[in-house]
């Protein structure tokens, strides 16, 4: 097992540096020079017509050296090489816009997001296994009929829209006051309330963004379980398992399940990186201080630091995910050699 | 789907791969794609509603246009709508006396208006946020621009950006794929390093990073949406090439000495193809559905541009406004829809496990 594990790690090192280059090259290709944004932003964004040429040298000057701070001056493979660097001490510099540690600003924000996604994926597995068991084991009634009709409904949903009608009709706004519209928790929150209210507080402000966030996940995965299930219903090991008299819940849940679980394994993976892009838009909308809203606010701003960091950890999240999901799937299915797993 | 009655007349798999290769029975497979297409009626409805879609966009000037198509002024008759294709292929000049005049301010004109007379770059600050009424049937904008216009002219947006943006994903992943899978051994092992890399890159954060370096475009978009989903395709392709490759009738064409690239396109691709169909739809929902996320973050599409996206995003801060939320949404929602339930029956009538044809 740990030399299997040792194994996936290693293979994961081309898979990363390859994520990683591809970020950064995007991140010093792409037009718009961070030095000459940053003095823009400086003066009021009116360089070009109010200074004087005696001012305009003094700015250059001064990006020059801003650009030598940054290491921006250095041919790109030298910068690429020093930001790897930086990664293995968990440095990733200092944002363009604040001059504050990156890692600083994802570390207060991580947990958040981390959380929301949690909740998420729970929701997705608690609800799409049942469905999917109650859909395979019942094929063709009009309860599978529905539960496939509404996953197919709900996973065309968009979810911009599922996200603006939620904050339109039931956040406040003219019509219901359900859900808060913005934020983690009351305004008036505080330590010294109880555990209980506490806890309400934070699954109020939760439940809106982990439903949307989790909606479309679950409407795929219960389709997924349910042709999983279906296909192992189909096998010779169920019918004997029926003949041999064992119970239908036994045949089920303990013949059944597990073998039909394999494919869900591996969507975790899948889904991961679907939650990300996601948090984006459900924490911008929201206002929910994940990583998803710091992204959204660094690409805007072109806080090329802080963009990368981010680019990278999510990368790192999505791996780990693949991994997980890898060292998961031996642990269901056991006719899965290690290392030698079969395509 | 299994007690389809067709099934007893379809062609069996080996004969579909003869018909597809030879030139007299061509079509024989996709005929009776075609022909068990039709009889899932949920599926049909799909393609009836990306068929409405489309002819929706195609025709956008015509159904939401603030010109008349008819207009008789000062004794004279004219088809303003028609003439402004003519102006805007640069084939005839606008008569001087409509050059630049509002046409429903012409005095005693006689006009025939489309059913929405307006376009949706026209601005009227006296209407703002109007519920839907008569006038403007979905309502408008804060701009008081028409929202049944501006998602009329928005269908053009997401369908070019769906088919666009597929486009390109479907010729870099049909590409790659071929030839990982044809080529085998070390070409493969490269190439699926290049997918592992793509899987594990957050796509969205990195598309609406590009989106939001570069400057503003709908073609730039749609390069950026279609080089950022094409992983799926490539892998779908590459396991079929890598699963035909060894089939006899390959074996027996390589031996006779047929070039890779004949081999790989003539007689591998058109037998590759069933897989790759149902997700190059499923991809052009996905690509629609991206669109809509990127405008309503306000990245990629040009901010004078309305799609529905750039509606929904309007609704996300104005909340009282909610014929911003309902329609666009609404319209995506359905868009969305119906390429999933186009691509859910093809999936039924092309893949030879779902036919019971294993």
């Amino acid at each position: 097992m740990l030399h299997y594990i040792f194994q996936r790690l290693l293979l994961l090192i081309p898979t990363f540096l390859g994520v990683t280059l591809v970020g950064f090259l995007v991140m010093r290709l792409a037009p718009g020079d961070p030095a000459e944004l940053r003095a823009a932003g400086g003066l009021g964004g009116a360089r070009e017509s109010t200074i004087s040429r005696n001012k305009q040298s003094t700015v250059d000057e001064a990006m020059a050296q801003w650009r030598a701070q940054y290491g921006l001056d250095k041919p790109i493979h030298v910068q690429y090489l020093v930001w790897l660097k930086n990664l293995f001490t968990l440095s990733f510099g200092e944002s363009f816009k604040d001059n504050q540690s990156v890692w600083g600003k994802i570390a207060e924000r991580l947990p958040v997001t981390v959380k929301l996604n949690f909740w998420s994926i729970l929701v997705v597995y608690l609800v799409a296994i049942p469905l999917g068991i109650y859909s395979a084991t019942h094929p063709n009634s009009f309860g599978d009929q529905i539960t496939t009709l509404t996953a197919f409904v709900l996973f065309a949903v968009p979810l911009v829209w599922a996200a603006t009608m939620a904050v339109v009709f039931i956040c406040g706004g003219d019509f219901y006051y359900l859900f808060p519209p913005a934020g983690l928790e009351s305004l008036d929150f505080s330590e010294k309330w109880s555990f209980g209210k506490k806890f309400t507080d934070h699954a109020w402000h939760l439940f809106l963004p982990v439903v949307l966030l989790s909606y479309d996940g679950f409407a795929g995965m219960s389709r997924y379980m349910r042709a999983s299930m279906l296909e192992v219903l189909r096998q010779d090991y169920v019918q004997v398992a029926r003949a041999k008299g064992l119970q239908e819940n036994i045949v089920i849940f303990k013949h059944v399940l597990r073998n039909s679980l394999i494919p869900q394994v591996t969507i975790l993976a899948s889904i991961l990186p679907g939650l990300i892009g996601g948090s984006i838009i459900i924490e911008t909308i929201f206002s929910i201080p994940g990583l998803g809203q710091l992204g959204y606010e660094s690409v805007l701003a072109r806080d090329y630091p802080t963009v990368l960091a981010l680019f990278t950890v999510s990368a790192i999240l999505t791996l780990l995910g693949i991994l997980i999901s890898d060292l998961l799937l031996s642990v269901v299915d056991p006719r899965i050699v290690f290392g030698r797993r079969q395509q | 789907m299994s007690s389809n009655p067709t099934n007893s007349i379809s062609v069996t798999p080996g004969k579909s791969i003869i018909s597809s290769g030879t030139s007299e029975i061509t079509g024989g497979l996709w005929a009776d794609v075609w022909k068990r297409f039709t009889h899932n009626p949920i599926a049909l409805a799909g393609f009836y509603v990306v068929c409405f879609l489309a002819i929706m966009a195609v025709f956008a000037d015509l159904l939401a246009n603030d010109k008349p198509y008819y207009l008789e002024y000062r004794g004279k008759t004219y088809f303003p709508i028609f003439r402004s294709f003519i102006v805007g292929a640069r084939l005839g000049h606008w008569p001087p006396e409509l050059l630049n005049v509002e046409f429903k301010k012409l005095e005693g004109a006689r006009a025939a208006y489309p059913p929405i007379p307006y376009r949706p770059t026209n601005i009227n600050l006296l209407e703002p946020l109007e519920p839907p009424s008569a006038r403007h049937w979905f309502g408008t904008d804060k701009l008081g621009r028409d929202i049944m216009a501006g998602m009329i002219h928005g269908s053009r947006v997401s369908l070019s950006i769906g088919f666009v943006a597929v486009g390109i994903a479907v010729i870099i992943g049909v590409v790659l794929g071929a030839i990982a899978g044809y080529f085998g051994s070390w070409v493969d092992l490269v190439i699926s390093r290049v997918f592992e890399i793509m899987l594990s890159i957050p796509t969205f954060f990195l598309l609406i990073t590009v989106a939001a370096l570069l400057p503003p475009s709908i073609f730039l978009t749609m390069a950026i949406i279609g080089m950022t989903s094409w992983v799926g395709m490539a892998r779908f392709t590459r396991n079929e090439f890598l699963r035909i490759r060894n089939l006899d009738y390959v074996t027996s064409a390589i031996a006779l000495g047929v070039t890779d690239r004949k081999v790989m396109y003539k007689h591998i691709l058109p037998n590759a193809l069933a897989p790759v169909i149902v997700s190059v739809v499923l991809g052009i929902a996905g690509a629609i559905l991206v669109e809509s996320s990127l405008s309503f973050l306000g990245i990629g599409v040009p901010a004078e541009l309305v799609t529905w996206g750039s509606i929904l995003h309007e609704a996300s801060t104005t909340t009282f406004a909610w014929w911003l939320a309902v329609f666009p949404g609404f319209a995506i929602f359905i868009t969305v829809l119906a390429y999933y339930l186009v691509g859910e029956g093809l999936r039924e009538v092309l893949d030879p496990r779902l036919r019971g044809l294993r």
